[in-house]
């Protein structure tokens, strides 16, 4: 009962504050970033990264003045992949250690545990991650791609390519299940056919059987929505088995950077749309890896994250200091000009007000024999147009509800 | 969209006029479905061949089991990438995993044999010590070995002939442990350890190192086990726990005896496991697998070997 009373002293006392218009910026303690992340457990390999990423941008804001004169202090948890840890750590940054913003999440699931959370005291949480689309949350800013930029650019390539008999494998949960939904709304808009699809509980790590249902299936690729260090053990076995078939996917690679992890050939013809990975050849991608490897030199991979994660940092400064305070009406009236992009190592990108998410250069990765990354295409600035298409608008109201193609925003 | 699976079609019409007789395409049935009941088969019998040695003989719950799993297939794939042939490394794998089990037994196991209970606290804080440690040592990942051995063609389906090795090695495995604890000399005494250890005792038996030994052998077992299927899977710390579920309620179904109770209760669990995926999926399969936990355990709170023990009578 006590701290809540503090909190709302406190509340009422920055009310004040801000009611007296005096610019909050006046303070000069740090602008605290609570980071949750899963640091341990199954989906570590993909995440570690984020951590530093972070790290970095933080050291070079730091060292460049801050974000207006205030340093930023970064509140680490690590989460361990666990669902429940978000929460509590989630409830943890924003009451205990007063957070400006948070910066959470790998999982899908995870998200959907701390988001209520966020909604509930009202803070402000990036979501750095690619994912399944929908979250129409003025509460959340997402800088990770969402299936109007992964699944409509990669999927009709892939049909035309080689094919269009789709066998889609999937992560048993929302990710994967809405994933699928895209994939298969999709490739019917597009005049395949579904073939199969297999839903595969977080943690499975043999295949066997599934490997045989593909191959008795007519696919003529295979859509791998496999999430986690368990299920990445498909490819092992489905080359072992020698499936053969090309495969498409919005999380590989670009994530766990299984080309990297698995003896070759395994992961080849594999085909994924992202919107950065290390072996992007561009003067903005090299000198990011440049200085990443600067500072963690024994980093594995830099992933799609890592790069979200490090341009999620940049576009909070921007927005603080456009906004003149870290208050978070400020900020969207900030998003909501439509101006805020940031010149990173993927390119340009700029958010979306009707659904903060972001615009992205998505680039087709394709892994080669030798597990090398070639990337046959590019596609350039796509919006993430569905959610302001479908009817969300958070610059008129904040429903904090996620969508899908079954289930779009009611209609006004 | 008819015209894509152009050239599977095509090679299915063309394999089937060769074969033409109905007779020549029921062997790749077969064979398909044998492969899976052996494949689940031997995942069952291998994950959990080291809790079933350290339960069954020792009554030690052992929670640290996926670790070892893990251990074997860390050390297994280190030494396969430093040019050891894989059945070497895999040896070296079993073996360093008994080697810290013994160590381990002897540091905690052995002050908590009268206290089963304070046995799982302490065998789960080793695990959580052990999987932590090796991501921060290691880090999140190691790079992995690959599968050897290729595929082979049974009809117009392709195998991995790595998995039919993982059968055999299954196989060969309780073959082994049965003529380790039935035909040789410790086998005799470690039976009688775990029988009397009293009687043992006042006869001369070093119960303690038996004790030891036989942690050691559940633990190199496990080791085993993750050095026959690190080159299948992702290289992780966490990567043990994905052989837990299996392992835990295969021994809980097949109860204290390996012979009588683990290996019946991992060929009914792999019928059971196999055909619920082939029908219904992943998801069916692994319910499949707890639904016959459960009913087990209330039909037959011994397990399948209290069950056959008491039939035989």
């Amino acid at each position: 009962m006590k701290t809540y009373s503090k909190r709302h002293v406190l509340a009422a006392m920055l009310a004040g504050t801000c009611i007296a218009g005096l610019p909050a910026l006046a303070q000069d303690g740090p602008i605290k970033i609570g980071v949750l992340e899963d640091q341990s457990g199954d989906f570590a390999a993909a995440t570690n990264v984020k951590v530093h990423a972070i790290q970095l941008a933080t050291q070079e804001i730091n060292d460049a003045g801050g974000i207006a004169g205030r340093p930023i202090e970064l509140v680490i948890y690590d989460t361990q992949s666990d669902n429940r840890r978000y929460q509590e750590f989630m409830r943890r940054v924003l009451q205990q250690d007063q957070v400006d913003v948070v910066f959470a999440g790998f999982s899908s699931a995870s998200r959907e545990a701390y988001r209520p959370i966020v909604n509930q005291f009202d803070g402000l949480a990036f979501y750095n991650n690619q994912y399944e689309g929908g979250v129409c949350d003025a509460n959340m800013i997402v800088t990770g791609a969402v299936p109007e930029q992964q699944f409509s650019t990669l999927i009709p390539w892939m049909m035309e390519e080689y094919g269009s008999n789709v066998y889609t494998l999937a992560a048993d949960y929302n990710f994967g299940q809405i994933s699928a939904e895209w994939v298969r709304q999709i490739v019917e808009e597009q005049g395949g056919t579904m073939v199969g699809e297999e839903f595969i509980p977080l943690g499975v790590s043999q295949f066997s059987q599934t490997i045989q249902n593909i191959q008795e299936s007519d696919a003529d690729f295979v859509v791998t929505l496999l999430v986690g260090a368990a299920q990445a053990s498909y490819y092992e076995q489905a080359n072992s088995a020698n499936v053969g078939l090309p495969m498409a996917s919005s999380v590989n690679v670009g994530q766990g950077y299984e080309h990297k992890r698995f003896t070759p050939p395994s992961l080849a013809n594999m085909f994924v749309t992202t919107n950065y990975i290390e072996e992007i050849d561009s003067p903005a991608s090299n000198d990011f890896v440049e200085r990443f490897r600067a500072m963690f030199p024994d980093e594995p991979y830099i992933n799609q994250e890592a790069a979200n994660s490090y341009i999620g940092i940049n576009l909070y400064k921007q927005l603080v200091e456009r906004a003149g305070s870290t208050d978070h009406d400020a900020i969207r009236a900030v998003i909501a000009e439509g101006d805020v992009c940031f010149d990173g190592p993927s390119g340009n990108v700029c958010l979306d007000p009707q659904s903060q998410h972001m615009s992205h250069t998505i680039y087709l990765a394709k892994v080669e024999e030798d597990h090398s990354i070639t990337f046959p295409t590019v596609w350039e600035n796509i919006e993430p147009y569905w959610l302001g298409d479908a009817g969300c608008d958070l610059t008129q109201n904040d429903p904090s509800a996620q969508y899908t193609p079954s289930s779009p925003p009611p209609a006004q | 969209m008819r015209t894509f699976g152009r050239g599977f079609v095509l090679a299915r019409a063309l394999s089937s006029a060769e074969q033409g007789a109905r007779r020549v395409e029921l062997f790749p049935a077969i064979f398909s479905i044998f492969y899976q009941f052996g494949d689940a088969f031997a995942f069952l019998v291998i994950s959990c061949a080291g809790l079933a040695v350290i339960f069954g003989m020792m009554g030690i719950i052992n929670l640290a089991h996926g670790e070892f799993i893990m251990c074997g297939a860390y050390v297994t794939a280190a030494s396969a990438r430093a040019g050891l042939p894989l059945p070497l490394a895999i040896a070296c794998g079993a073996v360093a995993a008994g080697v810290v089990g013994m160590a381990l037994e002897r540091a905690v196991i052995r002050h908590l044999y009268h206290r089963p209970l304070d046995s799982i606290i302490a065998t789960w804080g080793v695990s959580l010590i052990a999987t932590q440690g090796v991501l921060i040592m290691l880090g999140p990942t190691m790079q992995g070995i690959g599968t050897p051995l290729g595929s082979t063609l049974v009809g117009e389906r392709s195998y991995s002939v790595y998995r039919i090795v993982l059968f055999a090695s299954a196989v060969g495995l309780l073959v082994g442990l049965y003529v380790l604890f039935y035909r040789t000399r410790f086998g005799v005494i470690a039976r009688a350890t775990i029988q009397r250890p009293a009687m043992a005792r006042a006869l001369g038996v070093d119960t303690r190192r038996v004790y030891g030994l036989t942690f050691g052998l559940g633990a190199g077992l496990a080791g085993l086990a993750g050095g026959l299927y690190a080159p299948t899977m992702t290289m992780v710390p966490t990567m043990g726990a994905t052989f837990i579920v299996e392992s835990f309620v295969t021994v809980v179904v097949g109860g204290a005896d390996i012979f009588l109770g683990a290996a019946p209760a991992a060929a009914i669990l792999a019928v059971i496991r196999a055909a619920l995926t082939a029908w219904y999926g992943q998801l069916f399969g692994q319910i499949g697998l707890l639904v016959a936990v459960i009913v087990v355990i209330r039909v037959m709170p011994g397990g399948l070997s209290a069950f056959l023990k008491r039939w035989q009578r």
